[in-house]
């Protein structure tokens, strides 16, 4: 370890206002009471915050998203899970390519992803709409939700499992009483970050909602025009907070119960 | 049979293996292999009208491109902004893991969870929160006007290949510092202190051990960030103007309101060979560089 260096702490400290200032300017504009975003701030106002109770396409966007967003954290989480188990606990031909071709949606430009999808969901004559939205979530999901169990499994004692196993219990009934417990919390953590993710994701439901709006798609239509920016503010301020939230709430979980040398930050670089 | 089955089953750890990853991998078959496929199949079609397409091969979409004054500037824009965020974000970053790997003794983790926690709230936000900060009444130019510094507003702030720069540099930070810091925590200290003893400068040491060290990180931080912004979409839309726009608003152009489906299917596969040559030559490179050194 080194000694103290203040010019790098410094630095260090600047980098995290740099990282974060931008962030804040959305909650204090959003009680700004002007339409333009510029100082000084001319007065304080929860006005924009009241006005979205009014706003039904805001409500209805918003159910869009919960609805994707618990869709997707299922399904990615769910097929992750297997995914992670089988590079966490068995050695086997293939595997370098396997990893690779399931990280892939990660490491693509979005858009490609999103404009392939929307080629293949129109000729195949179906209607564009949540239903690819989700599809795309779940593939860019998985991903994400497999660094984060890999990170949770390895390192898991699978001797455990066998003693259940031998001791009579069946393949359920092993991994209900005994694996599920133990990868609880990076189950949850997977479920919660994935949901953050698709609740956040713009490109991917950009090419493919058609007309039911996600919303990002929302907020992005009302970019546009300045006299509605005001409530997007209000909107994003609060989706800021509840994000956070959500994120901490994960941090935490997935460090529950393992060694400090292990917890490392859910994204496991992988060699 | 199903005995046979079954006991070769107890036995076979590559069996067991892809059975777990079968949904995984049917997912990524169906829903990208498959897709991407009938993209790149796509990329030799015609648009004859509004709504139909000529289904016979031709390559002509791809001299299309290559004809294009705009798609050809718009593609190495977008390759040449990639290159610029990349290598600022992690000259910026690099600093910054360091500290956290060597100097800070206690709550790494806090430090690291605090570094990574802007990046997870909503990407669209933040690029709009440098909208705020960068337009032509936006906070930068308000506040510099009201100190009586200026009595115009800047206006390359706004719209402009810079403005692209520095949401890409501030958006993208987390996928920098992440790899970095892995890289630079798992180097032993004890090599540095040895380096050190046996006379080498700060420097010297930071460029024979520490650097060369760290080099798996700087690969990882540059395609993990390269690769995405090449193909970025919000960012030019919202802040680049027509000075900064990039390929991405062209190919959902061809897929929206010029539509012309097989132009941006051979726009998008074209983006994605460029992400691969580069993928590949940094690789390359790196496994030459390592090689000298060790």
């Amino acid at each position: 370890m080194e000694q103290k260096n203040n010019t790098l702490l410094i630095y260090t400290l600047l980098y995290f206002a740099f990282l974060y200032i931008p962030v804040l300017f959305l909650p204090i504009f959003s009680f700004n009471d002007a339409n333009y975003m510029s100082f000084p701030l001319s007065g304080f106002t929860t006005e924009h915050y009241e006005e979205m109770w009014e706003k039904t396409n805001l409500h209805k966007a918003l159910w869009a998203s919960i609805k994707v967003g618990i869709v997707a954290s299922v399904v990615s989480t769910t097929i992750a899970l297997f995914a992670a188990k089988a590079f966490a606990r068995y050695k086997f031909r293939g595997q370098n390519i396997s990893y690779g071709a399931i990280m892939i949606p990660f490491l693509i430009p979005e858009i490609i992803l999103a404009v392939a999808i929307l080629v293949i969901w129109l000729s195949l004559g179906f209607k564009l709409g949540l239903v690819p939205v989700t599809l795309g979530h779940i593939l860019f999901c998985t991903p994400f939700a497999m660094l984060i169990l890999i990170a949770r499994i390895e390192g898991f004692d699978f001797s455990l499992e066998e003693a259940s196993r031998d001791l009579g219990e069946n393949a359920w009934g092993t991994f209900y009483r005994v694996s599920l417990p133990l990868y609880l919390p990076g189950i949850i953590a997977s479920l919660l970050l994935s949901f953050i993710i698709s609740f956040d994701e713009f490109v991917l439901a950009f090419f493919l909602t058609g007309s039911d709006a996600t919303l990002p798609m929302y907020m992005w239509a009302q970019m546009r025009f300045i006299q509605k920016l005001p409530h997007v503010l209000a909107l994003g301020a609060v989706i800021i907070v509840f994000t956070t939230f959500i994120v901490l709430l994960a941090f935490w979980l997935r460090n529950l119960g393992q060694g400090k040398d292990k917890a490392e930050f859910g994204i496991k670089i992988h060699e | 049979m199903l005995q046979v089955w079954k006991s070769f089953y107890a036995r076979s750890d590559p069996a067991k293996a892809y059975s777990l990853l079968s949904p995984a991998l049917i997912l990524v078959t169906l829903a990208m292999l498959i897709p991407l496929g009938l993209m790149l199949s796509f990329s030799f079609f015609t648009q004859t009208s509004f709504t139909e397409i000529d289904y016979s091969f031709t390559i002509t979409r791809y001299i299309d491109f290559f004809q294009s004054n705009l798609l050809v500037s718009l593609l190495i824009k977008s390759v040449k902004i990639s290159f610029i965020v990349t290598f600022v974000t992690l000259l910026t970053a690099y600093p910054v893991c360091y500290y956290i790997a060597f100097y800070v003794k206690k709550n790494k983790m806090l430090w690291l969870v605090l570094l990574t926690l802007p990046f997870w709230t909503s990407y669209l936000l933040r690029v709009f929160s440098w909208k705020i900060i960068l337009g032509t009444k936006g906070v930068i130019n308000s506040s510099l006007i009201n100190a009586g510094l200026l009595s115009e507003p800047l206006t390359f702030l706004m719209y402009s290949e810079t403005a692209v720069i520095i949401t890409l540099t501030h958006a993208w930070a987390a996928f920098a510092l992440l790899p970095l810091y892995v890289s630079l925590d798992k180097i032993d200290f004890s090599l540095i202190e040895a380096a050190r003893d046996l006379g080498l400068s700060r420097l010297e040491t930071f460029w024979k051990i520490t650097l060369p060290l760290s080099l798996p990180g700087i690969i990882g931080a540059i395609l993990i960030i390269f690769i995405p912004t090449v193909g970025d979409y919000v960012t030019p839309a919202l802040l680049g103007g027509t000075d900064g726009r990039m390929l991405s608003n062209m190919i959902q152009a061809y897929f929206g309101k010029v539509n012309n489906l097989p132009l941006g299917a051979a726009s998008a596969t074209i983006m994605l060979i460029t992400v691969a040559i580069v993928t590949m030559i940094v690789s390359y490179t790196t496994k030459k560089l390592t090689q000298r050194i060790s």
